[in-house]
């Protein structure tokens, strides 16, 4: 088993992290870190610049923000999971990094809810736009980045970095980020990522790779760099070389979270099945629970849909534009002079999860699902992605086959 | 590149008013130009203070002034539509797909069929094919409006049959002192006597015009693959990043909004898509 050829798709697509575990072609240099060795390596990314951005417990729920000590990390709670269901619950063990994905997602750092894109002032000679009270990337270290979202990450990065690797202000921030990514070694019961292909264990990108072992004797990490600067960041820990005992542990623990995935998905032909069933009766179904509230976009680590507002002062001689998250759910996000092109909830919701799953692969290369479960798990009703897609791919058996065109021949579709 | 995530300030150096709601404003550089664009492409057009607009390059290309022809439909169409010359406007791109596909019909036929304000993104390809005699076997020009007061540029099309287009045009209703043909601009492709295996095909107008239009061609013989739409839909960004434009598979900003019909049949064809 090796990291470099278990995930294909998005991975290579990660930039400063640069592209896997091996030090040397083939061979991996694998550490272990006592726990106690987490607040030595909060210690060297606080030293090295880096704000360390991680989970912990804030109200009734693991979230992601700033750890001031390694001690902040949620040591011994996991998470229950369920559509429309998310409780802390008291694990048996001390791990730190035994609960799936929470309400937040690295999104809200890289891609902010709310951001300037420029100010402009009018003038005699013109209008004079710049970008405004835009400042330098802090650097950020996220601590605890889970394969899935690792990959959540490269997937944003294929959109917002855009084709061009333009110039933009996600891509200064995303080139001073510190990826440490833990394996997933407990998935949840809305987890599907092994049908996605993101995890449990990690592809390339990330910087640092840590696996949890807490069954064995002792309370440790195997650790490994997959970049000059987690290299850098690793000499600096108090590691020994992993015995081969303990990386076997780990890889075991990694590879069993595999077949304890709470959801899964049929993946192969998807997206041409998605475009064949344009007419499905499933949409009404679907449409007839959902509040179109738009909770499963914001929860979300890949979509980014964002629309802008233009503002001035009172003067009325400076003006501002602001981008906002916003959601295909939003009746105001198709309008087109008269009404919104999509005013049905029949139609946002198949636009949502059409994208999603579908044709994201047309437009951006991969699909924009990690198998996750955050949209499941925040959703108020309790939708569940997994069981829609299921219910999809009877019916559109049903009809003759994945691709069977119930309205003629289609195009732009995949799979 | 300029021009490409913040506007740069053009002045408004003409402004004519077409109809009772539209207006073509010419643009002139105010400082460093965006880039030069191909017929069919557009800008994103920014009214300072009141917000910022998709709109098509209506005027020839080659030259370094920008013209558009705008529809006051929403408050800043509005806007840009009242913009008098000296005003400054700010504009990024240029955005999105061209008419280019036209380039391989050489020697050919051109037929363009605009319904309306679907003129405007015509106008440029149509512009410069006249700028190249003996380029294309026949240039036909078709377009349809709802009333003979709601026609663009109807100053010109003399001009346009005197350098050698054939051009039709329709009212959707007219009174008595209209002397020209009734009807849908449909009606207009059976008096073409079009040869559907050398003709291309550029429509734009109303979605439902171009379906029925690029439908009729297909009945007559034209391969849908001859057949070039102009789509529209919501944009912010021009830069395939906010995803208001998304028409299945395609982003209209990046993948459009000049789209094959082969392509866009099938998704136009599922409603709220």
């Amino acid at each position: 088993m090796t990291v470099l050829t278990g995930n294909g798709g998005a991975a290579g697509n990660g930039g400063a992290a640069g592209n896997g575990g091996a030090g040397v072609a083939g061979q991996r240099r694998r550490f272990e870190l006592p726990a106690a060795g987490l607040e030595d390596l909060h210690r060297a990314l606080v030293s090295a610049g880096y704000q360390v951005i991680g989970p912990r417990v804030t109200g009734d729920a693991i979230t992601l923000g700033e750890l001031t000590s390694a001690s902040e990390l949620p040591f011994g709670w996991g998470v229950s999971l369920s559509p429309g269901g998310y409780r802390l619950r008291k694990r048996d063990d001390a791990a730190a990094f035994g609960h799936s994905a929470g309400p937040g997602s690295w999104k809200q750092f890289l891609h902010p809810p709310r951001e300037q894109l420029w100010s402009a002032t009018r003038g005699t000679d013109g209008l004079a736009v710049g970008p405004g009270a835009v400042q330098e990337p802090r650097k950020l270290a996220f601590l605890g980045v889970r394969p899935c979202d690792l990959r959540a990450i490269q997937v944003l990065d294929r959109v917002l970095r855009g084709a061009a690797g333009r110039d933009c202000a996600y891509s200064r921030r995303r080139a001073a980020v510190f990826i440490i990514v833990v394996n997933c070694t407990e998935p949840g019961e809305t987890c599907f990522c092994a049908s996605m292909a993101t995890g449990p264990e990690s592809g390339p990108g990330y910087d640092l790779l840590m696996t949890e072992l807490t069954a064995g004797p002792d309370h440790s990490f195997v650790i490994e760099a997959g970049s000059p600067g987690g290299q850098e960041i690793l000499t600096r820990l108090p590691v020994r070389p992993a015995d081969p005992g303990v990386t076997e542990r780990a890889d075991t623990a990694v590879a069993g979270a595999a077949d304890r995935m709470g959801r899964s998905m049929q993946t192969d032909g998807l997206p041409g099945m998605l475009a064949a069933s344009r007419h499905a009766q499933r949409w009404e179904d679907v449409a007839s629970r959902c509040l179109t509230c738009g909770n499963c976009t914001m929860a979300c680590p890949t979509c980014f849909c964002t629309t802008v507002e233009d503002v001035t002062d009172l003067s009325g001689e400076h003006a501002e534009r602001w981008q906002n998250w916003s959601s295909c759910f939003e009746l105001d996000f198709s309008y087109l002079h008269g009404g919104p092109v999509r005013s049905s909830g029949v139609s946002r919701y198949r636009q949502w999860l059409t994208h999603k799953l579908g044709t994201w692969h047309d437009q951006f290369g991969s699909s924009g699902c990690v198998g996750c479960g955050r949209c499941i798990v925040w959703c108020p009703v309790g939708i569940d992605l997994t069981e829609e897609v299921a219910a999809l791919w009877a019916e559109r058996n049903a009809a003759g086959g994945p691709t069977a065109g119930s309205e003629g021949p289609e195009r732009g579709e995949r799979g | 590149m300029t021009g490409f995530r913040y506007p740069v300030s053009y002045r408004v150096s003409s402004r004519q008013e077409e109809t009772h709601d539209t207006v073509t404003i010419t643009l002139e550089p105010a400082g460093e130009p965006i880039a030069a664009f191909r017929p069919g492409q557009f800008t994103m057009l920014y009214s300072f203070g009141v917000g910022e607009i998709p709109i098509s390059v209506s005027g020839p290309p080659g030259v370094p002034t920008l013209t558009h022809t705008i529809r006051a439909v929403g408050a800043v169409s509005a806007a840009l539509c009242a913009a008098q010359p000296g005003q400054v406007i700010g504009v990024r791109g240029p955005f999105g797909t061209s008419w280019d596909h036209a380039e391989a019909a050489a020697n050919r036929d051109l037929l363009l069929v605009a319904g309306g304000i679907g003129l405007a993104p015509l106008r440029p390809a149509l512009l410069e094919a006249l700028a190249q005699p003996g380029r294309y076997r026949r240039i036909i020009m078709l377009a349809g409006a709802r009333s003979a007061a709601e026609l663009v540029f109807a100053a010109e099309y003399g001009r346009w049959r005197e350098r050698g287009a054939e051009v039709a045009i329709t009212v959707d209703k007219a009174d008595a002192s209209w002397p020209g043909q009734v009807g849908v601009v449909t009606q207009l492709i059976g008096r073409a006597h079009l040869d559907p295996a050398r003709t291309t095909a550029l429509i734009c107008g109303p979605e439902v015009m171009m379906r029925i239009t690029a439908r009729t061609l297909t009945a007559a013989g034209l391969p849908p693959a001859s057949i070039w739409i102009s789509l529209e839909r919501n944009m912010q960004c021009g830069t395939a990043e906010c995803g208001h434009c998304q028409l299945g598979p395609l982003l209209l900003c990046r993948d459009g909004p000049v789209v094959n019909f082969g392509l866009a049949e099938p998704l136009l064809t599922v409603r709220e898509l």
